[in-house]
């Protein structure tokens, strides 16, 4: 069952390299959130009452409603443009996303370890860089913010690996998501929405030399 | 002890963070620069004892706690005269004090922490810390110096994320307790080199952001350009040490297992990739701040040659990284005065500084004589030893190569700061310059006599300390 909730996830990975609308990637975002409250559901079970409640509080309500509507809100507020813009063709970012998984595939058969489950290592990994990709070719800064909740994702994949060994990890990761998104999606709507009007990257090439 | 600082010290912070009375605020930051005195000297007398399960002053941290003590006093000084010249706003005041405590706590918590994970939440610390710094201004340009920091420092902090969990794969039996560093290195026989080998790349990527070194280092360069000086001293001295202290104390577990020849050759591509960054942009920038800080660059990648060469290396690194953040943040603290005549940081409308500043520029300049290293500098020293241990350790093309680009860095360098202390100034009115008082430099005098004193003679406790800080590594 987790196998293939992570196989949709991946799936979720090329619909992310197609999609032109922002509210598309909100979508994406919040049914990921669900993928990951089902995989941490079946997956961490054994752990205890409070910490299992603590996770599955956090994807739920963190990352698939509080998220979401957030960044609706901050879209809505600054009246961004629906486009996503990115700077390559879909068609090039979906054989880019493609090759991206593929090579985690081939990187995953060194892995001599009967331990780790090597599906996380490849859904997280390509997870990682398929949200790297997203901040390096896409235009408006709200979608670099997307990209950066998409590696969140990976990295919470990852440390379910190791849920049930050190939940205290799982503990951190989500410390993480929460304090870092709460503080980027705080600045967005409070500071940037105000100063720079349209969101776009352009607007941030004045530091240089 | 640790407890009560942490405790003590957030509790201060949150003072500064909600008092608007200007006196109290300044017992307040004075009270801080006490604690945060007493307690060095109190983790000096306890070295190697560990408290509060997670927090272990060891040589390194305690020369780190050191160094960060003897700068934080001067940067509280110059903050004060730096909020005393702007307009009284009581807000921005208290924001910009109980920042810099949070940052200088999170800092020293980060330097003893014993445990990986414990070193990464207050590593986070500094991110959210210094960007409040950086955003002190308030207009587009800080905005968006703020904004490019907070997202690389997001990243990476999310890349060393990964990599400890790299680590706990590595683990064969994990628990909690398994990733302090001493654990980790009794282990390193168990490890299994796969994960270990993603842990730190991962690991190494994400610091290079304090650091400052390839690949992460474009925010920290925005970020000292765009803070105020004071902020900026302290982004380019004791941040950065934090950055190399996370690297250092990663790879002593490195360096013990088969994968130290292979981390070395890591680090030294990082490191020559810094080098060769820094002097591009030496010879062409600008912007007096934006040189200091990618002369940081310069020294981070320096630092790191050290460490891959062995040997002797391993010393003069750690005495590198000392006298930089000392020599570094006297620089921006004289940048804050030059700031103050001129209204500008291009070198296009500065010159003639020995006229106006006769204090300030005989820092700039002994500060130009220790960042370029030549003596009686206490870097020339490290850096001699550097090169002597990359010559003994068969690095002859590597020692060439960083040989030629620091000649051009130091050319570059000198131009500027020959620029601004002895051209004369285009368009530059001298009718209601400030004037700068004498006094406002001893700080600076102060920290540049130190690196030559240091460097020349340098203390017998200050040597056996450096010698237990690289014990763990292999000769």
């Amino acid at each position: 069952m987790t196998n293939v909730l992570l196989i949709i996830f991946t799936i979720s990975l090329l619909y992310l390299g197609i999609a032109h609308r922002l509210l598309t990637y909100i979508k994406i975002l919040a049914l990921q959130g669900v993928l990951l409250f089902g995989i941490a559901f079946i997956d961490l079970i054994q752990i205890d009452a409070i910490n299992l409640a603590f996770v599955l509080l956090e994807t739920i309500i963190f990352k698939t409603i509080a998220i979401p509507f957030f960044l609706n809100y901050i879209i809505k507020r600054n009246k961004i443009n629906r486009d996503a813009e990115p700077f390559l063709s879909n068609f090039i970012s979906l054989i880019i996303i493609t090759l991206i998984i593929l090579s985690t595939f081939i990187l995953s058969n060194a892995i001599n370890d009967s331990r780790i489950s090597k599906i996380y290592f490849v859904v997280a990994l390509s997870t990682l860089f398929t949200g790297l990709y997203i901040i390096l070719t896409r235009h408006k800064i709200i979608t670099h913010v997307m990209g950066y909740l998409v590696i969140e994702n990976g990295v919470f994949i990852l440390s379910l690996a190791v849920g049930n060994e050190m939940p205290m990890l799982v503990n951190l990761g989500i410390l993480l998501d929460v304090f870092v998104s709460v503080f980027i999606l705080g600045i967005f709507v409070n500071r940037i929405g105000d100063v720079l009007k349209d969101g776009d990257v352009d607007q941030l090439k004045n530091l240089k030399d | 002890m640790t407890a009560i600082y942490l405790a003590a010290a957030f509790g201060i912070s949150g003072l500064l963070f909600f008092n608007r009375n200007r006196l109290f605020n300044y017992l307040l930051v004075i009270a801080f620069l006490a604690l945060q005195t007493g307690f060095t000297v109190y983790e000096y007398l306890h070295i190697n004892t560990t408290e509060s399960g997670y927090f272990t002053a060891d040589a390194l941290g305690v020369l780190m706690l050191a160094t960060l003590s003897i700068i934080s006093i001067p940067a509280m000084y110059h903050s004060y005269v730096f909020i005393s010249k702007e307009k009284e706003n009581p807000a921005h005041r208290a924001i910009y004090f109980a920042a810099t405590v949070v940052l200088l706590t999170a800092v020293s918590a980060a330097y003893l922490a014993n445990h990986i994970a414990v070193t990464w939440i207050f590593v986070e610390l500094t991110t959210l810390s210094a960007s409040a710094l950086i955003y002190h201004r308030r207009n587009s340009r800080t905005l968006e110096g703020t904004w490019k920091y907070v997202f690389v420092c997001a990243i990476s902090i999310t890349l060393v994320f990964i990599g400890i969990l790299f680590l706990s794969f590595s683990l064969k039996t994990a628990g909690a307790d398994d990733l302090s560093f001493a654990v980790l290195l009794k282990k390193v026989p168990e490890l299994n080199l796969f994960w270990l080998r993603l842990a730190f790349v991962f690991i190494f990527t994400g610091f290079t952001a304090k650091l400052g070194l390839v690949p992460m280092y474009t925010a920290g360069i925005d970020a000292k350009d765009k803070a105020p000086s004071p902020a900026g001293a302290l982004l380019s001295s004791i941040l950065m040490n934090m950055g190399f202290v996370g690297i250092f104390r990663f790879y002593t577990v490195i360096a013990n297992s088969p994968l130290h020849i292979w981390a070395n050759h890591v680090i030294m591509i990082a490191a020559i990739l810094s080098i060769f960054v820094a002097t591009v942009y030496m010879t062409k920038v600008k912007n007096i701040k934006r040189m200091f800080a990618y002369s940081s660059i310069e020294h981070a990648g320096i630092v790191m040659l050290g460490i891959i060469a062995g040997g002797v290396g391993y010393y003069a690194a750690i005495l590198h990284i000392i006298f930089h953040a000392f020599v570094k943040s006297s620089l921006f603290f004289q940048m804050g005065q030059i700031y103050r005549i001129y209204k500008t940081k291009s070198i296009y409308y500065v010159g003639d500084y020995f006229k106006y500043n006769l204090t300030g520029s005989i820092v700039v300049l002994l500060g130009f004589f220790c960042a370029t290293a030549m003596p009686p500098s206490g870097l020339f020293i490290s850096e001699f030893l550097i090169f002597r241990s990359l010559f003994e350790a068969n690095y002859l093309p590597v020692l060439i190569i960083v040989m030629l680009l620091l000649t051009i860095i130091i050319w570059a360098f000198g131009k500027n700061i020959f620029k601004l202390l002895f051209s004369p100034a285009i368009d530059f009115k001298e009718d209601d310059i400030e004037r700068i008082k004498p006094a406002e430099s001893i700080s600076q005098f102060i920290l540049l006599g130190l690196v030559v004193y240091l460097g020349l003679n340098p203390p017998q406790e200050f040597v056996t300390l450096i010698h237990e800080a690289i014990k763990n590594l292999p000769k």
